[in-house]
């Protein structure tokens, strides 16, 4: 369907992206520089990474983060909160601005040129990201204003159909963010089902004996994460998904924190339901993805009444219409589904293999010199993805975090939305540094150089 | 000396400092010499609450002036509150609760602090007035 909407605007938004003749003649002086300026360095910026497999290289991808290049305090600014939100590269700015400029309309009801060429780049958004997770049609791929409205939107759809009853059970793990763990807990309380936790070992991994063991018929649904936001664990979803689906549950996986740093593929997933957030993959904010499974799709109640997602409207009786527009009630964001699909090219772009090479030489080098500084506790396992947890031994993590502040470090702490996981390591939170694919070694060991001077001063 | 003078006299002394380690290092170890907070007080009718650190404040009177006790498990926020303490502790409940506490905008340290941090500056104050008030209240 996108597809072929993509063929008949001829002129595609999405294919023209950077500098258009759109621009001619009415853009202001700066814009005017900075379009010289992205020409000029164009053939260095945007040379095609894919030819030869080489390593990302991160000097050559900063510029394109304008945010990047900012002192804090007249430092310059490392940005270690990725796993929060990540910086936004001149091509999905891009997208954003252009949408505005160029073909803002409202979409799927317009018979003018402007809705048709804005309904055509939304529709070929949900076909790039459908193709990107390898979902088997376009219709599995709902927008969502991100993860937490994915998981709210496949809690409210589920607790109003028949899929549910008293005395059902709901497994999520000890390593979920709160966004995966309350809304099932709400359902738990509408319904009276029972909500299990698959718990966590010392070394912050899921205790998968311990899954095998709450699974039984009662299991109606497995939700867990991919990556844990808080420890950078790797959970086994693949094999957590198969023994969910062999006692007839249903599966979703949060994957907010494992879409900017793997190529995700939900058939090899397993999973019945994947959701993400456009922000936390170089792309806007209030923009997320569900996907889920067609049949389940058609077969499960809407959520969200209004606009969009009916096919005819008396006050006798309302008929819906189908996936996905049966869960996108009301105009979407538009502009943020576009972005989103800008941001998901980019990320091809520079080939998420050599994003994750990159990314684990930096949180490996981050574990070694982190390591080596006296009184640090390092969370999660050996392998970790995008985060860092620590603590130092009689340093509260918010003096450190304050004092890295100050020298030019983002870094998160707190609770990162886990207090269950926090309580089970007997801890208020922790300090983590996170990752992605601009930042860089050096910033790193910066890092472990800032670490020993925050810690001088509080000890 | 009056509060106000006290207040000037913390301000002269932070302005020394040119580098903000040195500041940050001169708050933490005012913190420090904050005189002990006996841990069976760190009770939840002493806790701030709001705070992203935990802070315990005790507020009492003796020989009709105020007396504070304050702790906190970050030393950065317990310098914070050891900059109250010292400009409100041994004064009357009275001049505490008329005290202008704008002091701490001028000591150049709220523009560093997260929004909660700087938040938490203006609960202490509330609760060092509100142990003040009561004390004024008590006695008459």
């Amino acid at each position: 369907m996108a597809r072929m909407l993509h063929s008949i605007a001829g002129h595609c938004f999405i294919c023209k992206v950077g500098v258009g003749p759109h621009f001619s003649g009415q853009v202001t002086q700066p814009f005017r520089q900075f379009l010289l300026l992205a020409a000029k360095l164009a053939p260095t910026l945007f040379r095609p990474y894919r030819v030869a497999v080489t390593r990302l290289d991160p000097y050559t991808l900063r510029p394109r983060f304008p945010i990047l290049h900012q002192k804090i305090n007249g430092r310059p600014l490392v940005y270690f909160d990725n796993a929060a939100t990540t910086q936004k590269p001149l091509a999905v700015l891009d997208a954003s601005r252009n949408y505005y400029e160029t073909i803002n309309s409202n979409i799927h009801r317009g018979v003018h040129r402007l809705s048709q060429a804005a309904t055509a780049a939304h529709e070929a958004a949900r076909t790039t990201i459908a193709r990107h997770l390898n979902a088997t049609r376009d219709e599995e791929i709902i927008f969502t204003g991100g993860t937490t409205d994915s998981i709210n939107l496949v809690a409210s759809a589920l607790g109003r159909s028949s899929r549910f009853k008293e005395g059902d059970e709901i497994i999520v793990s000890g390593l979920e963010h709160h966004s995966n763990t309350v809304p099932w807990q709400m359902l738990c309380e509408r319904l009276g089902l029972t909500l299990k936790v698959i718990p966590v070992l010392d070394n912050g991994k899921l205790d998968l004996a311990a899954y095998q063991n709450l699974l039984s018929e009662r299991t109606r649904l497995v939700a867990v994460n991919h990556v844990s936001n808080a420890f950078g664990t790797v959970n086994e979803v693949v094999h957590i998904c198969a023994r969910a689906r062999a006692v007839g549950a249903l599966t979703l996986v949060d994957g907010a924190q494992s879409i900017p740093h793997f190529k995700i593929d939900v058939q090899l997933l397993g999973c019945d339901f994947y959701a993400f957030s456009g922000h936390k993959v170089y792309g806007p904010t209030g923009v997320g993805i569900l996907f889920g499974r067609y049949d389940l799709l058609c077969e499960l109640p809407p959520w969200r009444g209004g606009g969009e997602m009916i096919k005819e409207v008396s006050f006798e009786k309302t008929t819906y219409n189908d996936p996905p527009f049966k869960y996108e009630a009301g105009t979407p964001n538009i502009e943020g589904g576009i972005a989103l699909a800008a941001a998901i090219d980019f990320v091809n772009e520079l080939g998420l293999d050599r994003v994750a090479a990159h990314e684990d030489a930096l949180i490996r080098r981050a574990a070694d010199l982190l390591g080596e500084l006296d009184g640090i506790t390092l969370y999660g396992p050996s392998e970790r993805t995008g985060a860092l947890s620590f603590n130092f031994e009689g340093i509260h993590h918010y003096d450190l975090g304050t004092l890295l502040d100050q020298m030019g470090f983002a870094l998160r702490t707190g609770h990162h939305c886990c207090q269950p996981l926090m309580a089970r390591f007997g801890m208020t939170g922790t300090l983590r540094a996170s990752f992605a694919a601009y930042n860089t070694l050096e910033e790193v060991e910066n890092l472990a150089t800032a670490l020993k001077k925050a810690l001088m001063m509080l000890r | 000396m009056t509060i106000n003078e006290k207040q000037q006299e913390l301000l002269d002394e932070l302005n020394l400092f040119q580098d903000w380690t040195e500041r940050y290092e001169y708050v933490i170890g005012l913190g420090k010499k904050l005189r002990p907070m006996d841990e069976s007080l760190h009770t939840p009718d002493r806790l701030i609450k709001g705070c992203q650190s935990q802070v315990w404040l005790d507020a009492g009177v003796q020989d009709g002036k105020m007396t504070y006790l304050a702790d906190s498990d970050s030393v950065i926020t317990k310098g914070m509150i050891a900059l109250f303490v010292r400009v409100l502790d041994g004064e009357r409940p009275d001049d505490v609760l008329s005290a202008d506490l704008s002091f701490i905008d001028q000591t150049g340290l709220k523009e560093h602090l997260a929004p909660t941090r700087a938040n938490a500056l203006t609960l202490m104050a509330a609760q060092m007035k509100k142990g003040a008030l009561e004390a004024s209240q008590a006695r008459s």
